[in-house]
């Protein structure tokens, strides 16, 4: 009981800042809610919402494992863009689908690996181990598309960008399915117990018998899996690989729609479904900027100013700085918190003259 | 040699700092001279750091007054207390190992030439400075280059040099061998031969003996004594420290088990050892029977535990169980074996924090049958039940984060994580530092009840008492050597604290029971 009502208010800012983000899509743009089919294919804004979303909202996927572990992955944009450039060029090559998909989504794994294996391995720190990758991988995509745009023609290919399954867009198709996959891989083993576990206390974790290494390793590599996934989606979209610019500057989006959601930087408890809330909350924006007709100079800024909201809204420091609530239930647990913080902050600062 | 009556060099009294409540320091006495070489002892909590964080003006203290040469100072921070000529060297040399030695030296008040850095200026001095101390090395190399013995003589070399006239090394030696000692020990006679004022916090009583002309003894946070190194037996100073009158030392409370002498040993280590962590020992543990590892802070103690858990692994000798030997890779072949490890520092090395109490407990259960075989949701909540119930951990429920509970309470919660993997051989270290008195009588008579349950157990503890109730044999040790292994009427606390007293001989080996 106690559990799901702190779960609750532990979700509201995010579930909260959507929905606003959304009903002031909807005031801007009175159709945004409105959804059409059309070919087989559902369209409206909201669809469109959820099909731009994907990329993000896969990367976020894996982001919120490798950010539980109290690591980050720079690298999933740079994975994109290599995963696309192999989709691209083998398709262009003549190779049949299933190779392509088979060799890509290999890459990304692969990718994953050599950052898991810095960072649980090597101990390199994840910030910087995964730095490697993400400057180094945009290289990589170059070599292989050998600095063109490579374009391709397969409807097969094409279809994972723009095709729909049951009139719902495959890419959206694709997101909750490795949603479905990771929610169950990590919820029905003790596997998501260990990757908290880990966040938490490496040290106490492996005294205990976990197998910190391997559970690293694994986040990276699931990590570089959906980031994988994420850039054969832009490149099909966009029927061509575009090494240089293909899921650039995404990794920032991704960790941030992870922190968004609530998980945090420390590593520890995480959720998934609150991450893939945070990314559309970060898409809901961009398209609403875009539907609004702002000049695009805007976007950053509002994007800012809304993401500013919803961290706040979320820190603990701000809740003990906000007035005392007014009903007398609530009262006791946030004075209870200060109470508790007070001592300990004071000794902190004590320590630190 | 110096005129009785001129105020000592530093005169610290009545210094008193709490720390939520707790009295870190109570009303605790120093005097350093001089030109005298000052070991300030205690075990831990004693409040060593604790006055020389406040006599660099790392805490502020509550009560007291610090004088230096007679003139009171209030040091607000590290370098406020510096400038009062107050230098300090920590054990973990906090220089800055990328940079040249000089510019270690020489760091924030470098030799200026036309608004830059004149670093032959600041090499040349350096060299100087450093001939001084018998250390001819490349002052232009990285420090990181030289060894930790030669960079602590850097650190004191900067200290001094910046003027220092009394001088805090504390714990220097921990990571030295016995030449670098040495060397450290020339330099610091120098430094005495100067008139500088040295406190020395060690845990090595040979050490003590050696070069220091004064002790001061604190324990829990109170002045037990000083007195001149010369007029103070081992005996004694291990007395003060501990804090036993060895007349009144408490005889053993409970007979302890029979243990069938004839039964294969469970655990054999045999010539087990580790450079620079504890020397080569012996030492064979049989089912239903309790070892305790009794030694200073610093003996070698909690390294023996690790070694015996495979956090460290050790570089010499064999280990065997049930007469085949193993390879203890790491906690985890340690766990697989039937081992089980409650560390000393149970913050940092035993719980996860933000994890509730039913995934602490159930956390090594979990993680010896692999992730792909998850303890059903309700097991677990059995599981955690029925050891909340069985220790008494004092909890609202199984949910809480553990880290809001109190020591006592988290520490049986981590006995309850090994208990859930029904482990055949236990180490505790320390398992009764820091909780209540309520919740240290359980834990010590769930440790006489594991062992008449047929497990072994490995326990360091410095509570003497605690060790002699409990153990079947004790283990003593001494600058990480096991130096005696004492059983039947040999357990108790004067053989203890005389083993530990013992003046440095060749390390004997144990005698098999």
């Amino acid at each position: 009981m106690t559990l799901s009502s702190s779960a609750l208010r532990r979700n509201l800012p995010q579930c909260g800042a959507l929905i606003a983000v959304l009903l002031a899509n909807w005031l801007l743009f009175p159709d945004f809610f409105s959804i059409r089919v059309q070919d087989g294919r559902l369209f409206g804004s909201l669809i469109d919402v959820m099909n731009r979303g994907a990329p993000v909202a896969l990367l976020a996927i894996g982001m919120t494992m490798v950010i539980a572990t109290r690591g980050v992955d720079l690298s999933v944009g740079a994975v994109m863009a290599i995963s696309g450039a192999i989709a691209a060029t083998m398709t262009q090559a003549g190779w049949s689908l299933p190779p392509v998909l088979l060799v890509s989504l290999g890459a990304g794994l692969l990718c994953g690996l050599w950052n898991g294996v810095l960072v649980a391995v090597l101990r390199i720190q994840p910030i910087i181990a995964t730095l490697i990758l993400m400057v180094a991988g945009r290289g990589i995509a170059q070599l292989i598309t050998e600095g063109q745009i490579v374009t391709f023609v397969s409807p097969g290919l094409a279809a994972i960008g723009s095709g729909a399954v049951l009139t719902v867009p495959t890419p959206v198709v694709l997101t909750a399915a490795t949603l479905a996959v990771t929610a169950l891989l990590v919820r029905a083993t003790a596997l998501g117990l260990m990757i908290e576990s880990v966040g938490v206390n490496r040290l106490s974790s492996a005294y205990a018998g976990v197998n910190t290494p391997v559970i690293l390793i694994a986040v990276y590599v699931w990590c570089g899996l959906c980031a994988a996934v994420a850039g054969l989606i832009v490149t099909a979209d966009i029927r061509g690989a575009d090494a240089n610019n293909a899921g650039l500057w995404l990794e920032l989006d991704a960790i941030l729609a992870v922190v968004v959601g609530g998980t945090s930087l420390l590593g520890g408890r995480f959720g998934l479904l609150m991450s893939i809330v945070g990314a559309a909350i970060i898409q809901a924006m961009n398209t609403g900027i875009l539907l609004s007709g702002f000049k695009p100079e805007f976007n950053l800024i509002v994007k800012a100013a809304v993401l500013m909201v919803v961290l706040l809204a979320q820190s603990p420091a701000l809740s003990l700085l906000l007035p005392r609530p007014r009903s007398p239930a609530n009262a006791l647990p946030i004075a209870a918190k200060v109470t508790s913080n007070a001592p300990g902050k004071a000794h902190k600062e004590g320590s630190a003259q | 040699m110096t005129n009785p009556h001129a105020p000592p060099l530093l005169a610290i009294r009545g210094l008193s700092k709490a720390f939520l409540g707790v009295q870190a320091l109570d009303g605790v006495d120093f005097t350093l001279r001089h030109g005298e070489i000052h070991a300030l002892l205690g075990e831990n909590g004693a409040g060593k750091s604790t006055l020389i964080k406040t006599l660099t003006g790392v805490y502020q203290r509550d009560g007291g007054t610090i004088a230096l040469n007679g003139a009171e100072i209030a040091p607000r921070s590290v370098e406020d207390a510096q400038r009062l000529n107050i230098g300090t060297v920590y054990q973990e040399v906090n220089l800055l190992p990328n940079l040249s030695v000089a510019e270690n030296l020489f760091l924030g008040r470098q030799p200026m030439r036309f608004g830059l850095v004149d670093r032959a200026a600041m090499r040349r001095r350096a060299r100087a400075i450093l001939d001084g101390y018998g250390l001819s090395i490349d002052v232009a190399a990285p420090l990181q280059r030289f060894s930790v013995a030669t960079q602590q003589i850097v650190a004191i070399a900067r200290a001094v040099d910046m003027s220092a006239k009394v001088l805090i090394l504390d714990e220097p030696t921990a990571s030295l061998d016995a030449q670098e000692v040495a060397v450290l020990f020339d330099v610091m006679r120098g430094l005495k031969a100067r008139g500088i004022g040295i406190v020395f916090v060690t845990h090595f009583l040979d050490q003590v003996y050696a070069v220091c002309d004064r002790i001061t003894v604190l324990r829990n946070g109170r002045l037990v004594g000083e007195r001149r190194t010369a007029d103070l037996p081992r005996l004694d100073l291990v007395a003060m420290m501990l804090g036993r009158e060895l007349e009144a030392a408490a005889h053993r409370l409970a007979q302890p088990t029979e243990v069938d002498e004839s039964a294969p040993p469970l655990l054999r280590f045999q010539g087990v050892g580790k450079a620079r962590s504890v020397a080569p020992f012996d030492l064979d543990i049989r089912p239903g029977e309790v070892v305790g590892l009794a030694g200073l802070l610093g003996s070698g103690r909690t390294e023996t535990a690790r070694l015996a858990f495979g956090v460290d692994r050790a570089d010499s000798g064999t280990i065997t169980v049930d007469g085949a030997p193993v390879a203890l890779r790491g906690p985890r072949e340690a766990i697989r074996l039937g081992f089980g490890y409650c560390p000393e520092d149970r913050k940092k090395e035993g719980i996860v924090g933000e994890l509730s109490v039913r995934e602490n407990i159930i956390l090594a259960l979990q993680a010896r049958q692999g992730w792909l075989n998850p303890i059903p949701r309700r097991r677990q909540e059995e599981i955690a039940d029925r050891f909340i119930r069985l220790l008494d951990i004092r909890t609202p429920d199984a949910e809480r984060p553990i880290q809001l509970l109190s020591g006592g309470n988290q520490q049986k919660a981590l006995l309850a994580r090994w208990l859930a993997t029904e482990p055949r051989f236990l180490i505790l270290d320390e398992p009764t530092r820091g909780i209540d008195v309520g919740a240290h009588a359980e834990i010590i008579r769930l440790i006489e009840r594991l062992c008449a349950d047929g497990m072994a157990l490995l326990v360091v503890s410095s509570e003497l008492e605690e060790i002699v109730a409990y153990s079947r044999r004790v283990v003593v040790l001494r600058d990480r050597h096991h130096v005696a292994a004492l059983t039947g009427e040999d357990v108790c606390v004067e053989r203890i604290v005389a083993a530990i007293a013992s003046e440095s001989s060749p390390p004997v080996a144990e005698a098999r029971p």
